[in-house]
């Protein structure tokens, strides 16, 4: 393996490793702080999302104990409330909306763009830091007097009668919705300004698509949330009336203001993830993807699709027969864009040459998860059996296996797939491997007996249960614990690899993306000059190098063009 | 600015190409932002929409409290600042610094002057009770009672009597055509508010109107309290020298965000001030 300093043009051996690289370009902790370098940027978003995760982790751990058995265990009904909602709203709000954009597409990005920077370094910094005040009204809500609107927030309890921190928390929501605003406008005008000479939009990455995408959705409706916000705390505070009946004002406006945000952050969630499984399964099946244009649209059409259909979370609040129909039929038009997306990938499968490395082991869960996932969303979008399952563990489960089997997989993945590029260190697929099958043996324990005892009627939000579902329940909670030892095993690999862990070449899997061009990790600058752009997925003009330990660009490489 | 690339461009950031390619990006960024501030806003026209359409009446009551002639004024001095702004634009293109500063100034001006009319306005109704929130009787009586109709200068368009309450206020240069326009087919909507026979909701109701007029006026005032903040800051940056023909993108992207600023009120303006 070579090390090299000072980047020397070696057409034959690109620079592979740099001991001189962005991690120990500055010292001290405030060439942290106030970096504008958005791999820095990104490392620090991942630091923050990770304890957050443990954070909502614990809390889940804390549920699954009380439910294990039925009647009341170490917890009080109100208690318990708390802990089901910081748990919904640390993961939904602290982990999985900034998780993929924030943590991973921030060192990624601009990587992929051969680009210095993103286009707005300072604003990056910025939204970094509105995180940060965000998390910091969460940690507060979390030591006085905490929160148990659920994550929703639904008026009027969140307004009246309700003694808990809603004012602290939903302004800490405020800021992290600004935060992934300024983080998505950023993105767009990075995909749109910044890209390198020969990238024209149909040589994008298909991760940078599915980024461009949830860039849309951020802008455009995480605004909304910000003002639902904002008017129910004036509600709180002041009691405007806005929400209030007595006064005029109409609680289900709340929820339509509140669902026109938080479907499309839905897909804020998914679509970054279904961005990281297209890199992976071509990268991993040594084979260019099935369908480039088809899964790009669709990422494209998931966002546009995704401001008309909010209306199905209020199936049974007061919806006209006509809003429902609709609503329910627009529903069903989401799963199109997400089938292609599936199909394309099985269809890019087919005959690669499949390396079972562990982010293609995450990658291939989440096609297993959330298939899942998604075909049981369907039973939700009819209106017939949505309304009995409606409020059950029924749809629990369904989103569980979409946002966690969905995207806290696909985050394993990219962050395992990235891992080398962020860090300059291999870590052991032994147990990386290991760690990824047991969480996923956990996680389908935890949850599919809840889409069981969700269609028999366990409601959800719950503390407590009648004896007939306490097989269910304790199936769940002994899954819990087993995908708390497979996420403790993914950490400790990781971890560990950062200490012990062979230095790793530029391109360790083969991959064609631009981003794999620089040296791991990469200088403070990311590139000289923008590299030439190909065809992201031509996995020929990389070959296996022994010496190097990875891939190198073949060299007089000429593409065979395709049209 | 650590990361300053190119030792003759103070202000052309090292990932950027060169200026044009910098002003792009900037414009492009301007435009997504003024998009969400758009929807940001969305959500409290929308809360308008669908509350004037369920209390149509308590939107045509409640308005006639608000100050048309200092809402009339706060809307021109606004487009003046508008004015002033996209000037400034041009000045800065030309390199005429001098003339930037001074439009700069003249829209921060403006800007300050907007805020001290919407001050006397706010004082004012919060000295009659009219506090976002409070939706007691007291409130109401207080505000639109007969103690204070006189400063609050209602029109109620009923025989004879409203014809007194309208002299004593006489503020509204078109009162004649309220009396006219609400004498036709809203008559009975229209009764006075403190009459015992109106319904004690309806009353109530009342503040949901108050509520909407002071979030949509309120985070417009809090916006052109940002756009004070920005606009000092582009004018201390002019004094020194720091915009070219070739780097004046702050100028024209604060001017952007000003001109949506202005835009908000244009439409706030006729939806609460001149409604019927």
């Amino acid at each position: 393996m070579t090390q090299v300093d000072v980047p020397v043009i070696a057409p034959d051996r690109p620079v592979q490793h740099l001991d001189h690289n962005y991690i120990n370009h500055s010292k001290g902790i405030l060439s942290w702080l106030l970096t504008l370098d958005h791999k820095r940027i990104g490392l620090m978003y991942l630091a923050g999302i990770s304890a957050s995760f443990f954070l909502g982790g614990l809390f889940a751990m804390a549920i699954r104990l009380e439910l294990f058995a039925p009647g009341m265990q170490f917890m009080s009904a109100e208690q318990y409330n708390q802990v089901f909602t910081l748990h919904g709203a640390v993961m939904v709000f602290l982990f999985i909306i900034p998780g993929i954009p924030a943590a991973l597409g921030n060192v990624v990005l601009p990587l992929m763009l051969g680009a210095k920077d993103v286009a707005f370094p300072r604003l990056n910094l910025g939204s970094f830091y509105l995180w940060i005040s965000g998390a910091g009204f969460f940690v507060y809500t979390l030591l006085t007097k905490g929160l148990d609107t659920g994550w929703t927030f639904y008026t009027p309890y969140s307004t009246t009668g309700n003694n808990t921190a809603v004012i602290s928390a939903t302004f800490g929501v405020f800021l992290l919705g600004f935060s992934s605003i300024f983080t998505g406008l950023n993105f767009l005008v990075t995909i749109h300004k910044m890209r390198p000479p020969g990238m024209t939009w149909h040589k994008l990455p298909l991760f940078l698509w599915g980024m461009y995408g949830t860039a849309i959705m951020q802008i455009l409706a995480t605004p909304v949330l910000g003002i639902t916000l904002l008017l129910l705390i004036m509600e709180s505070t002041l009691g405007i009336g806005i929400f209030d009946p007595n006064k005029g004002g109409d609680p289900v406006l709340y929820q339509h203001f509140f669902w026109f945000y938080s479907h499309p952050a839905v897909y804020i969630m998914i679509l970054p993830a279904m961005a990281v499984i297209s890199e992976v399964i071509a990268a991993f099946s040594r084979k260019h993807i099935f369908g480039y244009r088809m899964i790009a649209y669709s990422s494209v059409s998931i966002a546009l699709l995704s401001f008309l259909v909010w209306g199905h979370h209020m199936f049974v609040s007061s919806e006209s027969t006509l809003a429902t129909l609709i609503f329910s039929a627009i529903t069903f038009s989401i799963a199109i864009p997400s089938a292609i997306k599936v199909f394309n990938w099985l269809a890019t499968l087919y005959k690669g040459s499949v390396a079972l490395n562990t982010p293609m082991l995450y990658a291939l869960e989440f096609i297993w998860l959330f298939t899942i996932g998604g075909l049981t969303g369907l039973f939700l979008a009819v209106l017939s059996t949505d309304v009995a399952l409606h409020d059950t563990y029924f749809v629990v489960a369904h989103f569980h296996y979409v946002m966690v089997g969905g995207t806290l997989f696909a985050f394993f993945a990219g962050l395992h797939y990235w891992w080398p590029k962020m860090t300059g260190k291999m870590y052991s697929e032994t147990s990386s491997r290991l760690g990824s099958i047991v969480a996923f043996i956990g996680f389908n324990l935890a949850f599919f007996p809840q889409f069981i005892m969700g269609s028999r009627g366990m409601p959800r939000r719950y503390a407590d249960y009648k004896p007939d579902f306490e097989l269910f329940h304790q199936l769940s909670s002994v899954g819990t614990a087993i995908l708390g030892v497979g996420l403790a095993i993914v950490a400790y690999s990781l971890v560990r690899s950062l200490f012990s862990g062979k230095k790793a070449p530029a391109n360790p899997w083969g991959s064609a993306t631009i981003e794999w061009e620089c040296p791991s990790p990469p200088p403070h600058h990311n590139f000289d000059h923008p590299p030439a752009a190909t065809d992201p997925y031509d996995m020929e003009r990389v070959e296996w190098n022994e010496e190097v330990g990875g891939y190198v660009p073949v060299q007089g490489y000429r593409p065979v063009v395709h049209h | 600015m650590s990361d300053h690339g190119h030792g003759d461009k103070p202000f052309l950031a090292h990932h950027f190409e060169d200026e044009d390619h910098q002003f792009d990006s900037g414009k492009l960024g301007i435009w997504a932002f003024l998009v969400t501030e758009v929807l940001f806003f969305s959500g409290l026209f929308c809360a308008y929409a669908i509350y004037r359409s369920m209390h149509p009446d308590v939107f045509q009551y409640a308005a006639q409290a608000l100050d048309t002639k200092l809402g009339a004024i706060n809307t021109s001095v606004l487009i003046l600042s508008s004015l002033t702004a996209a000037w400034a634009v041009r000045n800065a293109q030309l390199g005429q610094k001098k003339a930037l500063c001074l439009n700069l100034a003249i829209t921060i001006a403006c800007a300050f002057g907007f805020m001290g009319i919407k001050y006397l306005e706010y004082s004012h109704k919060i000295h009659l009770g009219i506090i976002p929130g409070n939706s007691t009787e007291q409130y109401l009586d207080g505000a639109f009672g007969e103690p204070k109709a006189e400063q609050v200068a209602f029109v109620v368009p009923q025989e004879g009597e409203g014809e007194e309450q309208h002299a004593a206020g006489g503020e509204h240069a078109d009162d004649a055509a309220h009396a006219e326009g609400g004498g036709q087919d809203h008559a009975h909507e229209l009764a006075p508010w403190n009459d015992p026979a109106v319904d004690g909701i309806q009353k109530q109701n009342l503040a949901i109107f108050f509520a909407i007029y002071y979030c949509m006026t309120g985070l417009h005032g809090i916006h052109v309290l940002l756009g004070i903040v920005v606009l000092v800051w582009l004018l201390s940056r002019a004094l020194r020298g720091h915009f070219t023909p070739t780097y004046y993108g702050p100028i024209d992207f604060a001017a952007l965000y000003w001109h949506l600023v202005d835009l908000i009120w244009i439409y706030l303006f006729p939806l609460l001030y001149l409604i019927n």
